[in-house]
């Protein structure tokens, strides 16, 4: 499978008055053509920052892209100029924010703002712009689209406003889809008919996807590879069912023993016991020791080395270093 | 639409009327008369005057006779100038003034958003400093005292514009500029603000991630929504500049209509009080409703009709 995109060591800092804020520490992660990663954690944990940073839309100042490397197509999206980056944006790469209440300008017609990316970015006429505009609205199960395409974004519905910003970031036809958060602030019918736009939409344009989110249920819904991230840190990635069968990993353990199963009922959730560590100094270890119910000396001293279980399946946590299984052995 | 601006239209014919009331009353509370002079008149010289210009009527029927020059907007001869009617002056001074004061709001909104938009693009930056330091002293120094420091200044020490009059382009400027720097101060606060405001909102995020152009993200996005609260102030300032036409006029020699409103208080004239007010609240009160028509016009969401479509 093609890799379009790469992302190596990443670093990304908010340098703030109380001082820098290391909100992202060193991402590695990859995509392939066609598939949907989903990015997961708690809040703070920067997955929309490292989200934001392939776009290059970290705002600057206070954000930074300290070091690493984000590989879209060949081309490192750190290096390019402003300019360069403007011609990527909205074309090969697209992005769905959380809030479709907000998402969309107010004092704009649905359909100027749909045409415009596509005005900015294809050499097309008016006319053009607007048939094309109208079958990406059909395509995303808008009813009456001429009609729509005059109307202002408060004469829709939230989950109608989800689907029109979806569109416009499918108009121009991009191979990445970055969705940060798409059904966060839906109610959960719409939700769901959200994601099955989604998967409808990845069926039939072949695009690959990056969802950001913290709803589990989401994930297993429409992910084919997960990347759980925790303190700036990617700490388990695999499939689907790599990760919600098999987690290694004792955060991802947590995560999803504090999610509700329909299959076990009258089971009490069980919560993660304390906070996420502060970035402004993150512990130099594994920043989850201090909430890690299975912690070892080592893990407040020196970060884990990635192991990897299987081709997709890695960890980075000392419980599955083969140095640390002996040990715990001979004592 | 049309529904909204009948609406609109009555409710300021109610307004034009309010403060034409107001005017005539408080006007004849005020002692004295326009023919209540130093040197003594002839008794019966006295009592045809105020027969003339109906003085001798019951305040009753002298106010029914107002409200009917203003029906008609025929104010009749001044007292004080016999050979002048109030719509004559008006007509000489309006001209004038309308010109010093259109100047002055286009000078206020266009320099105001510039320096607005660009303090907020590099906030907490050197451009900022500048802008609101500037801003400032527009909204601290009165205009009457701008106006003197700029007739010393650029008029009798350096020469650049003339002192006073209004008689070519070059003699417009520091009017204009003493006029217009204090609303343009408050322009461009509101529009720094507002614009910060507006440049963290998703829909700009969602714009700048199309691959927009930061000119057209900026003007095309976040301008037209941060410019709402200037549109809303814009009322009050054009009350102000109004105002301070009167004061201006007069530092500055211009022949508008400031000069016969001040004159006309002084002298008792009530025909040209009367003139002069409703003509003024009239121009008012029609900004007011231009400036609710564009408020409707940038912002889809406030309806001007009352019963739409959505």
């Amino acid at each position: 499978m093609e890799k379009i995109l790469d992302i190596k060591d990443l670093h990304v800092s908010f340098v703030t008055y109380g001082g820098e804020v290391q909100a992202v520490r060193g991402v590695n992660l990859e995509l392939y053509k066609g598939e949907t990663l989903a990015i997961v954690g708690e809040s703070g944990c920067g997955k929309s920052v490292t989200a934001n940073s392939i776009m290059r839309l970290i705002p600057s100042p206070p954000g930074r892209i300290k070091k690493g490397s984000i590989h879209f197509k060949g081309e490192d999206m750190t290096k390019l100029s402003n300019k360069q980056v403007r011609k990527i944006r909205g074309v090969d790469i697209s992005m769905i924010f959380q809030d479709p209440m907000t998402a969309l300008n107010p004092t704009l017609t649905i359909g100027n703002q749909l045409t415009e990316g596509l005005k900015q970015h294809r050499k097309i006429s008016s006319k053009q712009a607007n048939d094309q505009a109208i079958d990406m609205l059909n395509l995303v199960g808008i009813p009456n689209p001429d009609e729509r395409m005059k109307q202002y974004p408060h004469q829709f519905s939230g989950g109608m406003r989800q689907r029109i910003v979806i569109a416009m970031a499918l108009i121009c036809e991009p191979e990445l889809l970055i969705a940060d958060e798409p059904t966060t602030a839906l109610d959960v019918t719409i939700q769901a008919q959200i994601l099955q736009l989604f998967q409808k939409i990845q069926r039939e344009t072949g695009v690959s996807i990056i969802l950001i989110t913290h709803d589990l249920g989401v994930v297993a819904k429409i992910a084919s590879r997960i990347a759980v991230m925790y303190a700036g840190k990617v700490i388990e990635t695999g499939t689907r069912q790599e990760i919600f069968y098999r987690p290694n990993h004792p955060y991802t353990q947590g995560l999803l023993n504090s999610v509700p199963r329909l299959d076990q009922k009258g089971e009490k959730l069980i919560p993660i016991v304390g906070t996420p560590p502060d970035l402004f100094s993150p512990p130099q270890g594994c920043p989850f020791t201090a909430r890690c119910p299975k912690a070892m000396e080592v893990c407040s001293r020196v970060y884990p080395f990635q192991t990897e279980l299987s081709e997709t399946h890695a960890v980075d946590c000392w419980l599955q270093d083969e140095r640390a299984k002996k040990y715990i052995a001979s004592t | 639409m049309a529904a909204y601006i009948m609406k609109r239209f009555v409710l300021m014919v109610v307004t034009v009327l309010i403060i034409a009331t107001l005017t005539f009353f408080l006007m004849n509370l005020l002692p004295g008369s326009p023919l209540n002079e130093e040197r003594t008149t002839n008794e019966s010289v006295q009592q045809n005057l105020e027969a003339h210009f109906n003085l001798d009527e019951p305040l009753i029927v002298q106010y029914v006779l107002y409200l009917k020059s203003i029906a008609t907007f025929d104010f009749g001869p001044s007292i004080k100038q016999p050979t002048e009617t109030v719509n004559s002056l008006l007509g000489r001074g309006f001209p004038i003034s309308a010109e010093l004061g259109i100047w002055t709001i286009l000078t206020a909104v266009v320099s105001g958003i510039t320096l607005g938009v660009f303090a907020a693009l590099r906030h907490n930056g050197i451009i900022d400093y500048i802008a609101m330091t500037i801003a400032v002293l527009g909204i601290s120094v009165p205009n009457f005292v701008l106006a003197t420091m700029l007739i010393q200044e650029l008029a009798v020490n350096r020469g650049i514009f003339p002192a006073a009059t209004w008689n070519s382009p070059a003699h417009m400027v520091l009017p204009i500029l003493a006029l217009a720097t204090g609303p343009m101060a408050i322009i461009a606060r509101l529009t720094r603000s507002s614009m910060l405001e507006t440049l963290t909102q998703d829909y700009i995020k969602t714009a700048r991630a199309k691959g927009l152009s930061p000119v057209k993200v900026i003007v095309k996005h976040a301008l037209k929504n941060a410019l709402m609260p200037v549109v809303t102030i814009l009322g009050t300032l054009m009350a102000g500049i109004l105002t301070g036409t009167f004061v201006i006029e007069k530092i500055f020699a211009i022949p508008g209509m400031g000069k016969y409103f001040v004159q006309s208080i002084n002298q008792r004239d009530y025909p040209v009080i009367m003139g002069t007010t409703v003509f003024y609240s009239v121009f008012l009160v029609f900004m007011l409703f231009l400036v609710d028509i564009a408020y409707g016009l940038l912002d889809p969401r406030i309806k001007l009709h009352e019963k739409g479509d959505g």
